[in-house]
């Protein structure tokens, strides 16, 4: 069976720790367009989806200039995270060790690693944060187009247009919750970030967090000294 | 006949209203104003118009705009629709009632009907861009407007439209200026058969009446007002021959309301969702409070050294 959880890039490298590479400097720069555009599209959306919340019209310029620039963000988010969609789905297909994972999230939650299945590159929450924003992603995309009166106000009908603003606010409250899940693992499991900003992850993380995709490492022998 | 408005002097005069009368503001609260205005309405009485859109013609110089000069479609209609600067057009409809098998036309002027629950107001995020007097006035602050489109969304009369030029919203103001010094509004002044008329609700009700206890002696014992319950009531209100339906006046909703996708939208969902957001951020924040981090022990290291064959 060819590792389907190895992606190209993933390599280990000897040393004290041992480091391992987890993601390339292409995927980096695509996750942080991609991260740069949600969180402006949360701020601009959010400035525009509670009164409370208007006064962050002020870091785009002003009500009419947020109105104009989020749906171009969202436009190039929606590129953007194709590109990652594209690079980490593979990898993010659902195993059977997933399920029991999730069963056992008690266990994830008190940090119990050693109680958990090995699992792959991806854990089943990290599945679920990536199945999760494609999904509302696309919901976002085509919703947005509706509501995206300036240019797009003729295709459809009043009625339609209520229903993908009703859409539109529901799926961005859900997708900032699940933005909000995914920062925070990423700062409570020690360790994570440095995948995304150098690019590499010590073994020691690998193994206590994504034992089998380390093993699939040491299996493919992609280890370099 | 309803008497007519006396001209303006011609000295300046102070507005007899302004912020400080305010019932309702866009994405804002207001304080209750410390009086209340005399609720104000216009009567279009369909059975007098006589389709010369003259109030069409009133409402553009008034305003000061103009309309793009536009294509004989073939139908009086002109322009087929509302648009940022005709805030008002004429509607006309041929119907064949079926009754008498009589051809009835019917003409209806459209505009902003000044709701007394306005949907525009309630789907307006921008603080302040739609307000409400206690008059019963609903206007547009076109400096505070953003031009997202929400107020089309939550009107149940689709009247507000944006213009290509400014991106702002355009609608019928009621002249609120005109009425802030004492005149009714243009469109009223210049209808030659008072089929418009403007006074206080009160006023225009028991006018209404009049008319249709006359509607009704001369065979149409459907007439009626048009002043729809579902929207609490409007500011711009119908005489219709034929009130038991509405819709044979180019669409007029037989029983117009915010749609409940509207108020569900700009009710429970910004509620829920606010507190959906604090809620997982409090979360994250308790859990890593009592928690602790996770972190990766030397043991860990140990092992993926062992696994990997070893550090250098
Ligand atoms: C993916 C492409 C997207 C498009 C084309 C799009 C388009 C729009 C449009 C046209 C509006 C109406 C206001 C305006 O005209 O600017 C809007 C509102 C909004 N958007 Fe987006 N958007 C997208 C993605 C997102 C994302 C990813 C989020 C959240 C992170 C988001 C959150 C919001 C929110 C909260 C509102 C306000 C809704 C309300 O007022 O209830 N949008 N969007
Ligand atoms: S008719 Fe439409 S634009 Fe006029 S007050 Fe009612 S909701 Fe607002």
């Amino acid at each position: 069976m060819t590792a389907y959880d190895v992606e190209p890039g993933d390599q280990i490298h000897a040393g004290h720790p041992v480091t391992v590479d987890r993601y390339t400097k292409s995927a980096r720069i695509n996750h942080w367009i991609t991260a740069t555009c949600l969180v402006l599209l949360a701020l601009s959306g959010l400035s525009l989806f509670h009164p409370s919340l208007f006064f962050l019209t002020g870091l785009f310029g002003g009500g009419q200039p947020t109105r104009i620039i989020h749906p171009w963000i969202g436009v190039l988010l929606f590129f953007s995270f194709s590109g990652l969609f594209i690079r980490f789905w593979r990898a993010n297909l659902w195993r059977r060790e997933d399920g029991t994972w999730l069963a056992q999230l008690r266990d994830v939650l008190a940090a119990n690693d050693d109680k958990l299945p090995e699992v792959g590159k991806y854990n089943a929450g990290q599945k679920t944060v990536f199945w999760g924003m494609s999904f509302l992603i696309v919901v976002l995309i085509a919703s947005g187009l509706v509501i995206w009166d300036q240019y797009f106000a003729a295709y459809t009908t009043i009625d339609q247009k209520r229903l993908a603003v009703l859409i539109h606010a529901l799926a961005a409250v859900v997708i900032i919750c699940v933005w909000i899940v995914h920062v925070y693992a990423a700062i409570w499991v020690r360790g994570t970030v440095s995948a995304m900003t150098r690019g590499r992850v010590t073994g020691g993380w690998a193994w206590r967090h994504h034992r089998k995709w380390l093993r699939e490492l040491v299996g493919g022998r992609q280890t370099r000294s | 006949m309803f008497p007519p408005l006396p001209n303006p002097p011609v000295q300046p005069m102070p507005a007899k209203f302004g912020e400080q009368d305010l019932v309702r503001r866009s994405a804002s609260n207001v304080a209750p104003p410390a009086r209340q205005l005399t609720q104000m309405a216009k009567l279009i009485d369909t059975s007098k118009c006589i389709g010369c859109k003259a109030c069409q013609a009133a409402c553009l110089e008034w305003n000061d705009l103009r309309e793009e000069v536009g294509f004989n479609h073939g139908v009086l209609d002109n322009p087929l629709d509302l648009t940022p600067s005709s805030l008002t057009v004429m509607r006309f409809s041929e119907w064949i009632n079926p009754e008498t098998q009589n051809l009835e036309w019917l003409i209806r002027k459209d505009g902003c009907m000044h709701c007394a629950d306005p949907g525009c107001l309630k789907a307006c995020p921008a603080p302040g861009a739609i307000v409400q007097y206690s008059n019963g006035i609903v206007d547009f602050d076109h400096d505070k407007c953003i031009g997202c489109g929400y107020c089309i969304k939550g009107c149940p009369f689709n009247i507000p439209r944006i213009s290509k030029v400014d991106n702002k919203a355009y609608k019928c103001t009621l002249c609120s200026d005109r009425v802030a010094v004492g005149q009714g509004p243009a469109c009223a002044k210049a209808c030659p058969t008072q089929a418009i008329v403007f006074g206080t609700k009160e006023e225009m009700k028991q006018h209404a009446e009049d008319r249709i206890k006359d509607l009704k002696s001369r065979g149409f014992v459907n007439a009626g007002l048009y002043d729809p319950p579902g929207v609490g009531g409007t500011h711009v209100m119908y005489v219709l021959h034929h009130a038991d339906k509405p819709e044979i006046y180019a669409n007029l909703p037989k029983d117009p309301r915010i749609s409940p996708i509207v108020e569900v939208w700009k009710g429970v969902t910004k509620y829920a969702g606010m507190v959906a957001i604090g809620a997982f951020a409090a979360v994250g924040f308790l859990h890593h409070l009592i928690s602790g981090p996770n972190r990766v022990s030397d043991e860990d290291e140990q092992n993926a050294e062992r696994l990997t064959g070893g550090g250098s």
